[in-house]
């Protein structure tokens, strides 16, 4: 990115250099310096320099005091346009859930880049300071989403991340960081399913082979997927008590969905595996026995209609 | 050239006039009832395979377009559960009618015999006798009224239809299931109801479709089971031991039939080429799926 900003920098200054020399009339546009001898309590220099925007001037992002005259400057500045270099995230942005509320609902608590991101100390988000780094996520999106940060707190996704486990999912991983949708729409519910199954590949395949697993995979979610029974924010693992998916909650979990559900009932096993022995002794022998009939079959009367059909041409 | 049938001594027309403008040339097979019952399979069995397939075959890049034909999953699943209640509705009836003409009206042959599904050893002998007539070391076979691939058919529609129909009951009424059978059985069902059901879409669609209507002598299709009747020459040609059989005891002429109208020929044609080109398309599916 910054080799991107750097040369658009320059490319601004080809076109400009020469066009800003011919009219000496035009001014020269303020330096950082000049900027800070106004805003340096309100912008901390050297926090700004560190920035991953430090080697920029102020008035690439206040563009609209590039061509400033008189200073002091009018109070109201026109906002700064993220989107002029970052225009493939601003795409993303403006089709997501916080771009409708902002833009299009008028909910002004809505975020645009610069409440989560920060404004002058704008950090890479694989800088550990940055409010966007993995770690920092929920909080930084729990300033406003208090409630499930709360949740996500309790659960085992926020523990790992805590202990500084980088595999942890973070709120950006399941909700992306910048195109988020509702989570009622068919195409993000589909979406976190495949999300989950990037770290428990294992856990999603074996759901792929249930009814639940089938029906999502072709698209409908009127069944269960992963957090409609595990939850969403708190996921905790079944051994937990306070798990939905603990031996204390399975009927209440399943029967969600399955009115009646008993204790017979939740021995479903949702994430089966046939050639697990272990797992279920029945579904094994089941597997072998199909594994030995339908080739079985298919072996001996393709061979049977391979020779009668050779048999038959050689008659006709 | 003249059918056997009217050669055969044994015809004794029931009327000179009728036979004369309607020649008896053709056997009776097989009742309206068997026609009827293989027409509800026909129908349930595709209809179930192309609603059943878009599960069965989830990671097909079809599988979201086929179940859209019947407005999504959902859709999907009424249409299967409701062919599959008539399936086993029909295969129940079916059952039912063999037990009371074998055990109720003493009908003989039903349970053994040459006219019998079960098993005989004759089988045995017609499968070695057909694998020597492959390989060109004897004969065909003289096969009688049912030959071993077509009970194997037969049996694999009742084994089929028991199977698939008690883990499809399962998996319509899982929680009602629960009362008796623990949830771990649900599993089984699923994973049962989709191997059987995969043994059964490629055995029909490939071996009895070959077997019954593709194979050399039958190309494109037999129309016995739509007309019920199978010209005595055929007869003679396909089922030797039946029409000797059937000679010697001088019975050809109360199964005499003349031949089905043309109407009857049309309309067993359009229903045959129907099914046969669905099955073919629902099995190139399958086999898309599987190699890709």
């Amino acid at each position: 990115m910054r080799i991107r900003i750097g040369s658009l920098i320059a490319a601004a200054w080809l076109v400009a250099g020469p066009a800003a020399a011919g009219q000496s009339s035009s001014p020269k546009p303020p330096a950082n310096d000049d900027c800070l001898a106004c805003h340096g309590e309100h912008v901390d220099a050297k926090q700004f320099e560190a920035s991953t925007h430090g080697p920029m001037a102020c008035v690439d992002c206040h563009a609209d005091l590039a061509k400033q005259v008189d200073f002091p400057h009018a109070e109201k500045l026109a906002k700064v346009k993220c989107a002029s270099c970052h225009d493939d995230i601003a795409t993303k942005y403006h089709d997501s859930m916080h771009a409708w509320a902002k833009e299009k609902a008028g909910l002004i608590g809505a975020p645009a880049c610069a409440d989560c991101h920060g404004k002058h100390d704008i950090r890479p988000h694989v800088d550990a300071q940055s409010r966007v780094f993995r770690t920092r996520i929920p909080e930084t999106c729990g300033s406003c989403h208090a409630g499930i940060k709360e949740q996500f707190d309790r659960g085992i996704h926020a523990a790992k991340l805590k202990v500084g486990d980088s595999r942890a999912p973070s709120c950006a991983d399941c909700h992306t960081a910048h195109a988020i949708q509702r989570v009622d729409t068919n195409t993000s519910k589909l979406a976190v399913t495949a999300e989950c199954g990037t770290c428990h590949a294992q856990v999603v395949d074996s759901f792929r082979r249930t009814f639940h697993g089938k029906v999502t995979e072709i698209g409908f979610t009127a069944v269960a997927q992963c957090s409609d029974c595990h939850g969403a924010h708190e996921i905790l693992p079944a051994a937990n008590s306070a798990s939905k998916v603990s031996k204390a909650h399975l009927v209440e979990t399943c029967g969600r969905c399955h009115q009646g559900a008993n204790e017979q009932f939740v021995k479903y096993d949702p994430h089966p595996n046939p050639s697990d022995y272990t797992r279920s002794a029945v579904l094994w022998w089941a597997n072998r026995f199909y594994w030995v009939l339908i080739p079985g079959c298919f072996g001996f009367f393709g061979l049977h209609s391979a020779l009668w059909f050779w048999r038959g041409r050689k008659e006709s | 050239m003249t059918p056997a049938v009217l050669e055969d001594p044994t015809v004794v027309p029931r009327s000179p006039e009728r036979l004369a403008r309607q020649p008896l040339t053709h056997v009776r097979r097989f009742d309206l009832k068997t026609r009827l019952l293989h027409i509800v399979i026909m129908v349930t069995f595709l209809g179930l395979s192309a609603t059943g397939m878009p599960l069965l075959f989830s990671d097909a890049p079809w599988a979201r377009v086929l179940a859209s034909l019947f407005f999504g999953f959902k859709g999907a699943g009424y249409v299967h559960r409701f062919l599959g209640a008539t399936l086993l509705l029909a295969v129940v009836v079916h059952v039912g009618d063999v037990l009371v003409r074998a055990f109720v009206r003493g009908e003989k042959g039903v349970l053994w015999g040459p006219t019998s599904m079960v098993p005989q050893p004759k089988d045995v002998v017609d499968f070695f006798g057909m694998l020597k007539w492959f390989v060109g070391l004897g004969p065909r076979p003289k096969i009688e009224h049912f030959a071993y691939w077509e009970k194997f058919d037969y049996w694999a529609v009742l084994w089929g239809t028991a199977i698939m129909g008690a883990a499809g009951l399962i998996l319509w009424f899982p929680v009602l299931a629960s009362r008796v059978l623990p949830g771990w059985m649900f599993n089984v069902a699923l994973f049962v109801h989709g191997a059987e059901a995969s043994l059964a879409i490629g055995f029909i669609f490939a071996v009895h479709f070959f077997n019954g209507h593709l194979r050399p002598g039958k190309f494109p299709m037999d129309l016995v089971i739509f007309t019920g009747t199978v010209s005595a020459h055929e007869l003679e040609h396909e089922r030797g031991a039946e029409f000797d059989r059937l000679c010697a005891a001088r019975s050809l002429d109360e199964l005499g039939a003349p031949a089905p109208s043309p109407a009857l020929v049309r309309r067993g044609y359009v229903i045959g080429t129907i099914g046969l080109s669905l099955g073919l398309a629902l099995f190139a599916l399958i086999v898309y799926a599987t190699v890709r």
